[in-house]
């Protein structure tokens, strides 16, 4: 039994919105959600269009406040105290997000920038995560010169250079082909293993989740937990597809 | 503009002077303005009158922008009551202002004011509200300060729709400080060609007219450095550029 608190706790956390209709009410996006999840763990969260992976995804990152329940990051709300977590976590979104009035360089210098880093140091490091991710000539490339790849590769970098705690990132490879996403998706397992972050993500690739390995938890909406595993590194190819065919069922649900 | 000029020197050829004028008599009233001390400082000081006007127009509409941006209760009394003034014409503005006011100066500033600041507010606060959510929700996640927040994400994303406020206000400044100049100012293009109207003068009238144009299209001139250099980021497709 693991003693260490959880990195990221929801306890029975339940998220509404309006509805947008003339209808006047609400609708959960989450409801009554409960996990945790350790410090340097991987967990993957699967599920379908509009089960409520983002609305967790925003919960974590302290862009969202539950409705009702509590959500706490490192012991503390990520809401109420979003200032804290400055630095600590990063995010990779599912489209690049990229400052189309920044260079490759400046997009990735932005975490640094914003956390009052000198200025010699940032450019240190932002060429540093440049060479790493092979963006080393690109970095006076304004976005709309770069490809979709390379776009996501300066976000992935921008996510990393600030050596976030806890890493989010939200289907980040989904708007790529099948070749690059798997490219990126290697060296992001790589940059993971090394950095040692607590990282969440989110995706509706079982395969991208299976690859990822770690830990996974199916969502049906409104967010709630139908299906987990744990993946190992000495699981059987057996072992695996039997996760392959609970991972389908609970999805058909 | 050549062209027009031929049209008009062909023009002069057929109609009396007092009407149409020729290209080298609208030239030469065009130059004496620039050689005498008196009118050269006319032309500039209706240049100065515009500049402070949208500056003024352009910090009080910035600053109402913010508030409707912050404030839907605000928005909510600020937006009838700024679409009712677009509706005011220009010379009920030149009459309230001479009742209200007593400075010309003054009386000038508060007409130009007046006139550009509704535009100057939805442009700025609809350049506000164009900014993308993917791009807020991005900086938000590296925890800025307001200020950061202001440098690094707002400040960049209205600028193209800082520049287009100007250039549009700018048209429209250049129309209106002519009226605003018959408060009684002493002087100024609007000032000069009330006098050339009342001698009946009208290649002085050209000639004044053509200073205000070359001052709307140098100032048109820097705000575009300024969007090549500023947005030089943007994408050119080869089919436009």
């Amino acid at each position: 039994m693991n003693e260490e608190a959880p990195e990221i706790e929801f306890d029975r956390v339940t998220k509404s919105f309006p509805r947008t209709d003339e209808s006047g009410g609400t609708f959960d996006a989450v409801r009554d959600l409960s996990f945790a999840v350790r410090r340097g763990e991987l967990l993957a969260i699967l599920g379908r269009t509009g089960c409520g992976k983002s609305t967790t995804f925003n919960l974590i990152s302290g862009l969202l406040r539950p409705t009702s329940g509590r959500v706490t990051v490192q012991d503390r709300d990520p809401f109420m105290q979003f200032a804290w977590f400055r630095s600590k976590i990063g995010i990779v979104f599912q489209n690049d997000r990229l400052m189309p009035w920044r260079t490759a360089f400046q997009n990735v210098e932005l975490g640094l920038e914003l956390n009052k880093m000198e200025k010699d140091k940032r450019a240190e490091i932002v060429a540093s995560w440049l060479a790493r991710l092979g963006l080393k000539d690109h970095g006076n490339d304004f976005p709309h010169a770069l490809s979709g790849g390379m776009r996501q590769r300066v976000s992935i970098a921008r996510a990393f250079a600030i050596k976030p705690e806890i890493l989010l990132c939200d289907e980040p490879f989904s708007a790529l082909d099948e070749h690059t996403a798997n490219a990126l998706r290697d060296q992001f397992r790589v940059l993971l293993a090394e950095t040692k972050a607590t990282a969440i993500f989110i995706t509706h690739s079982i395969e991208e989740a299976l690859k990822l390995g770690g830990r996974l938890m199916v969502f049906e909406r409104p967010a709630r937990i139908v299906y987990e595993a744990r993946l190992h590194a000495d699981m059987t190819e057996r072992d695996r597809e039997d996760v392959r065919i609970n991972i389908r069922r609970a999805l058909a649900a | 503009m050549a062209g027009l000029a031929v049209a008009w020197q062909i023009a002069s050829y057929f109609f009396p002077n007092f009407l149409f004028p020729t290209v080298p008599a609208i030239a030469e009233r065009f130059l004496e303005i620039f050689v005498s001390l008196d009118t050269a400082l006319d032309a500039f000081a209706t240049g100065g009158r515009i500049l402070l006007g949208l500056a003024g127009a352009f910090v009080l509409g910035g600053a109402l922008a913010a508030l409707m941006a912050q404030s839907s209760v605000f928005e909510r009394y600020a937006y009838p009551l700024l679409s009712f003034n677009q509706g005011i014409p220009a010379l009920s503005w030149v009459v309230i202002a001479i009742i209200w006011f007593r400075g010309i100066e003054f009386r000038i500033f508060f007409i130009m004011v007046m006139t550009t600041l509704p535009a100057f507010t939805f442009q700025l606060l609809d350049a506000y509200r164009a900014i993308s959510n993917d791009l807020y929700e991005m900086t938000l996640s590296f925890r800025p300060s307001r200020f950061d927040l202001l440098r690094t994400l707002i400040w960049p994303a209205v600028l193209p729709g800082i520049l287009t406020s100007w250039k549009v206000n700018l048209g429209n400044a250049s129309r209106v400080v002519v009226v605003a100049e018959l408060v009684g100012a002493t002087g100024g293009v609007g000032y000069q060609l009330l006098l050339q109207q009342q001698v009946f003068d009208m290649a002085g009238a050209i000639a004044w007219t053509i200073v205000l144009v070359i001052f709307v299209l140098i100032v048109q001139s820097l705000i575009t450095l300024i969007e090549i250099h500023a947005l030089s980021y943007r994408a050119v497709s080869e089919r436009h550029s």
